[in-house]
């Protein structure tokens, strides 16, 4: 595994291109746009204020820039560098700003959700939707960039609208059963779109792309609900995590549960590895570590190594225990993945900070627990490979495949806390991303592609 | 002397226990002394009472007394007044003697009879005033109890009382609740109104607003990412829109069917397979394995099976809901039937379980056999120490010799130059081996390479194979060589058993039979073994070899017992390969 030199950036705002070529960070109210591979800076482009989120569009073409307090946006030209486009949303002001699937219209959420509006960089056409949602998912684009589902509430109900993306024709416009829709999610395969109510009740509705509802999933009543949900990457499985610390599967055909993952405090399931990260200070002086060690060493040896040890069952998880009576408290199943392959899950309960679970979809079962000396700041799964890489904000990056677990240290100078990853698009390589530095990881490729071959 | 031994008793009466032992004491002296006449204490009242000149009334006093007593009488009237007869006399004396004693004696009876009614009596008066006192007791105990029920029942009520006011209070707070709910709801909806008419307004406002509109800036428009230009939005568009919505919808649909069907038809595969599985193991059953009775009833129903096996072949072609029906059925009866025959082996395996306990190699064998082992290994460590000095020696004379050699330096300067000219050549071998085994670490690492390869392509052929059979007619070749691999697994099941079945009948011996485990059976695995080895290759037990054989037949009728449980394991591992076949 080889590291990058290290490289300023700000509000963790770096994004690798959907092609996978370049590389853009920005740094306060610069954005560098890199080669991926020789990490030159290939264009230096200047915005008017702090940026606050970019983001590249879907051909790797232009990048937008958001300046949410001045409400402006900005967008930038790869082939172009003279190119310039700027849209100033006024007095209204902007909350929020994305790309439209095909690259070239801009949609901007308005201050207090008053209206999506739709900028066209073919035409000169605006087009405005009313009465935006302001919720935890409000919009989402189905996966082959062709249909965009928006949440609206007008008259206290839920309405969703799904619109053609190529046109914003707007295909279905429906009322779902919901008292307080908190966000819209497309299946992967763009079919089946999953609604689902706020905290307060625990429901989720399935409606087909024309607007027929498909089932409802009501697990409980009476307690705090769905905290976070995840579509399998073939869509054959909805995940759908709650505050009741569960996971709960459901199937495409029925769309009723299949199982049911539990997070408990103490794990005695025999078919489980539990990994534990162990950390051990490197005794400074021991008399076996010669200069020449002492020097390569250098950076990291006011840093603690860590390791994994495979603990016996059962094993005692930490578990912190939540305030109850405050508002969004820390339990409950809060962020899901599935692996590329469609093969694992992994899952973390907010109650238990520092563990990582991963669960085999075939056997629907738990596979493997990682517990970290410090609370998980964000996993993600390679996009090729089944490999979890998570990060608990020191200095360190957790690997995870089904053949074992291991622990880097970031080789860099002073301090790199990673804050979260990203994969690369190939999965050769990790955005590291720091307080206010980035650093690319490579995974060794030359023999996992033999493996593969 | 009546009177004054009345006199004593009168005395005694009201005498202590002691008093009254020292008085039959004396009573009994004064008896033994009565016939003396001679006693100091009675001399002086006998004096009093008959003097020498009162003789005479003394005799006719006592012989009134003694007539009125009903005693003949002393003196017989004779002609020379009353005249004093001896034997009369005598004899009176002597009745008076034995009433005296007589009266003592019930006397005596008496007292004792008293001191033990008096005991009795105190006794009872003390268990009276017990029963008294725990009377006392326990009815203070009982009002205490009534006393303490009384404040429970009052404290019932209280509670009663208490759940009432509770309920109440929960139904009121429950209307509250409910009450809040919905003016929380209602203000919510009022609130989201006002909110939208802010919104609305707002929207109106910045509309209205001249200064800041939005603005776009772009230096040029660019092209459509697909290239083309967008079209105008006509009816025809709305048409196209949902056009291509339900062809997505179809496709899915498709695909989803497809995979339907795909998974239906492996299904189907699946259960014929099992089904075939089932056939073949219930049919071949030899009449010698389980016993005579339940054979006739199952070749009955095997050729039921073979019956409806092709009919439902038939039907799986059809894959109609009848045949469907008629498939699931026969699945179901040949389940249950192998269910059954499962559960009957099961039984025979414990109960040959139990034998094979009780057939164990006794602790005494295995002893003498440890013995015989050890006194072996004891034998050879000597052999070995002998054999080491032995080498010692020999390795020491040459030494000698060699110092002798030394000597002579011609031989010394000779043998010098040679072993220098066999270290180049050593040195050289020594580098080409070391070149050739780079090479040949190189090979194997490339050879390993190339081997994990041949296994994952093997592993994704075998995949593909399994995923394009379908059961029907149209892919004979690929059902082939299914059923042979199937075949395959079944050979391996066969040449198995060995070890398997010593497993099967381990766990059976251990779960069904637990109780026994207490007897000399560390060892059942061993003896099962042996069973399993003298009983799998041959029905006949002419190959046994001769010590287990004799470890075995020490109890008569337990060959054919083992030839079941054998029997029945190595079904069991047919139905085990089965049941992986299945599920692969």
């Amino acid at each position: 595994m080889n590291f990058s030199e290290v490289f300023k950036q700000s509000n963790q705002l770096c994004r690798v291109s959907p092609d996978g070529k370049y590389l853009a960070t920005c740094v306060q109210y610069r954005l560098v746009v890199r080669d991926v591979n020789t990490l030159q800076i290939l264009h230096l482009y200047t915005c008017l204020d702090q940026i606050v989120h970019m983001e590249w569009s879907s051909d790797s073409l232009f990048i937008l820039c958001a300046m949410y307090k001045r409400g402006l946006v900005q967008v930038w030209s790869l082939e172009q560098p003279d190119w310039y486009c700027k849209i100033d949303e006024g007095s209204i002001g902007l909350v929020s700003s994305r790309w439209s699937p095909d690259g070239r219209h801009i949609l901007n959420t308005t201050e207090f959700h008053l209206r999506v509006t739709v900028w066209s960089l073919c035409t000169k056409a605006v087009s405005y939707i009313k009465y935006p949602k302001a919720c935890q998912k409000g919009i989402d684009f189905s996966r082959d960039g062709c249909y965009m589902a928006l949440a609206e509430r007008r008259d206290c109900r839920d309405y969703v609208s799904v619109f053609v993306c190529d046109d914003w024709h707007l295909l279905r416009h429906f009322e779902t059963e919901t008292q307080d829709l908190a966000g819209v999610e497309w299946s992967p395969n763009g079919c089946v779109l999953a609604v689902w109510d706020s905290c307060l009740e625990y429901k989720v509705l399935l409606y087909s792309l024309d607007g027929r509802l498909l089932s409802t999933f009501s697990a409980y009543e009476w307690s705090l609900g769905i905290k976070s949900l995840a579509w399998s990457p073939s869509s054959q499985f909805l995940a759908i995590g709650s505050y009741d610390e569960k996971v709960r599967i459901l199937n495409h055909i029925t769309w009723k549960k299949v199982t049911e993952f539990d997070h408990p405090a103490t794990i005695n399931n025999t078919k489980a590895v539990v990994y534990k990260e162990v950390e051990r200070k490197p005794v400074v002086g021991s008399p076996d570590l010669s200069i020449q060690q002492h020097i390569t060493m250098g950076s990291t040896l006011f840093n603690t190594q860590s390791k994994y040890e495979i603990c016996p069952l059962p094993v005692q998880v930490p578990v912190v225990k939540p305030d109850l009576d405050r508002a969004n408290p820390k339990v409950g199943v809060s962020s899901m993945a599935f692996s590329s392959d469609n093969r694992y899950l992994a899952t973390k309960n907010d109650s238990m900070a520092c563990v990582v679970w991963v669960w085999d979809m075939q056997r629907l079962g738990l596979l493997a627990v990682l517990e970290q000396t410090s609370a998980v700041r964000c996993f993600q799964w390679d996009p090729r490979r089944p490999r979890l890489a998570l990060c608990t904000g020191n200095a360190k990056l957790y690997l995870w495949s089904p053949a074992g677990c291991v622990s880097v240290q970031v080789p860099a100078e002073g301090g790199f806390q990673v804050q979260s990853v990203t994969w690369h698009c190939s999965g050769d390589s990790l955005i590291l991303l720091g307080k206010e530095q980035l650093c690319l990881c490579y995974m060794e490729v030359g023999e996992e592609e033999d493996d593969i071959k | 002397m009546p009177e004054s031994s009345l006199e004593i008793k009168d005395t005694s009466c009201s005498s202590s226990r002691y008093r009254m032992s020292s008085l039959r004491q004396y009573s009994q002296s004064s008896v033994l002394a009565l016939p003396m006449t001679r006693n100091p204490y009675n001399m002086p009242t006998i004096s009093a009472f008959c003097t020498e000149d009162n003789v005479s009334e003394c005799i006719a006093y006592i012989n009134r007394e003694v007539s009125s007593l009903g005693f003949p009488l002393l003196c017989t009237e004779s002609n020379n007044g009353p005249e004093l007869n001896l034997v009369t006399v005598l004899n009176n004396v002597y009745n008076l003697l034995q009433l005296h004693r007589r009266c003592l004696q019930t006397v005596e009876d008496i007292e004792v009879e008293q001191v033990k009614s008096n005991s009795n009596m105190d006794y009872l008066q003390l268990s009276n005033t017990r029963l008294k006192d725990q009377l006392e007791l326990s009815k203070r105990e009982n009002t205490g109890l009534l006393e303490r029920e009384r404040q429970l029942q009052l404290k019932v009520k209280s509670l009663h009382n208490c759940l009432k006011n509770e309920k109440e209070e929960v139904q009121k707070l429950q209307s509250v609740i409910a009450s809040r709910a919905t003016q929380y709801n209602h203000d919510m909806k009022r609130k989201e109104r006002e909110f939208g008419k802010l919104k609305e307004r707002l929207n109106q406002l910045l509309i209205d607003k001249k200064d800041k509109k939005q603005t776009l800036e772009v230096l040029n428009y660019v092209g459509r990412s697909d290239g083309k230009r967008s079209l105008w939005k006509t009816g025809k568009t709305e048409a196209r829109h949902e056009g291509e919505m339900y062809t997505t919808l179809l496709n899915d649909y498709d695909s989803r069917h497809k995979h339907l069907l795909m998974e239906n038809a492996e299904l189907k595969k699946v259960l014929q397979q099992m089904k075939m599985d089932m056939v073949t193991i219930l049919s071949p059953r030899k009449p010698s394995q389980s016993g005579k009775k339940h054979d006739d009833s199952l070749e009955q129903a095997s050729s039921e099976e073979d019956e409806v096996c092709d009919s439902s072949r038939e039907s799986l072609e059809l894959s109609c809901e009848h045949a469907r029906e008629q498939l699931t059925n026969s699945i179901r009866q040949q389940w249950r039937r192998l269910k059954s025959h499962v559960e009957r082996l099961d039984s025979q395996a414990s109960l040959v379980g139990e034998r094979a306990n009780m057939s164990a190699i006794p602790k005494e064998v295995h002893e003498e056999e440890m013995d015989r082992l050890k006194l072996e290994i004891q034998q050879y460590k000597d052999f070995i120490h002998t054999q080491q000095q032995l080498l010692q020696q020999q390795l020491n004379f040459p030494c000698d010799d060699e110092t002798a050699s030394l000597l002579n330096d011609c031989y010394m300067q000779k043998e010098k130059e040679r072993l220098k000219e066999d270290w180049k050549s050593f040195e050289e071998k020594r580098k080409n081996f070391e070149a050739e085994r780079r090479n040949f670490t190189e090979a194997a690492i490339r050879l390993s390479h190339e081997r994990k390869a041949f296994e994952e392509d093997r592993a994704t052929w075998l995949k593909h194979q399994f995923l394009n059979l379908t059961p029907f007619g149209d892919q004979m070749k690929p059902q082939m060589s299914k059923s042979q691999s199937a075949l395959s697994v079944w050979a391996e099941s066969e040449v198995r058993p060995v070890s398997t079945p010593a497993k099967l009948n381990k766990s059976l011996s251990h779960t069904a039979f637990s109780t026994s485990r207490a007897s000399p059976a560390k060892t059942p695995p061993t003896a099962d073994l042996y069973r399993t080895h003298r009983l799998i290759p041959e029905k006949s037990p002419s190959t046994i070899h001769p010590k287990q054989d004799s470890s075995i037949l020490r109890n008569g009728d337990v060959p054919a017992q083992l030839r079941h449980a054998n029997g029945g394991a190595n079904r069991r591992a047919y139905t085990f390969t089965g049941d992986r076949n299945g599920s692969i």
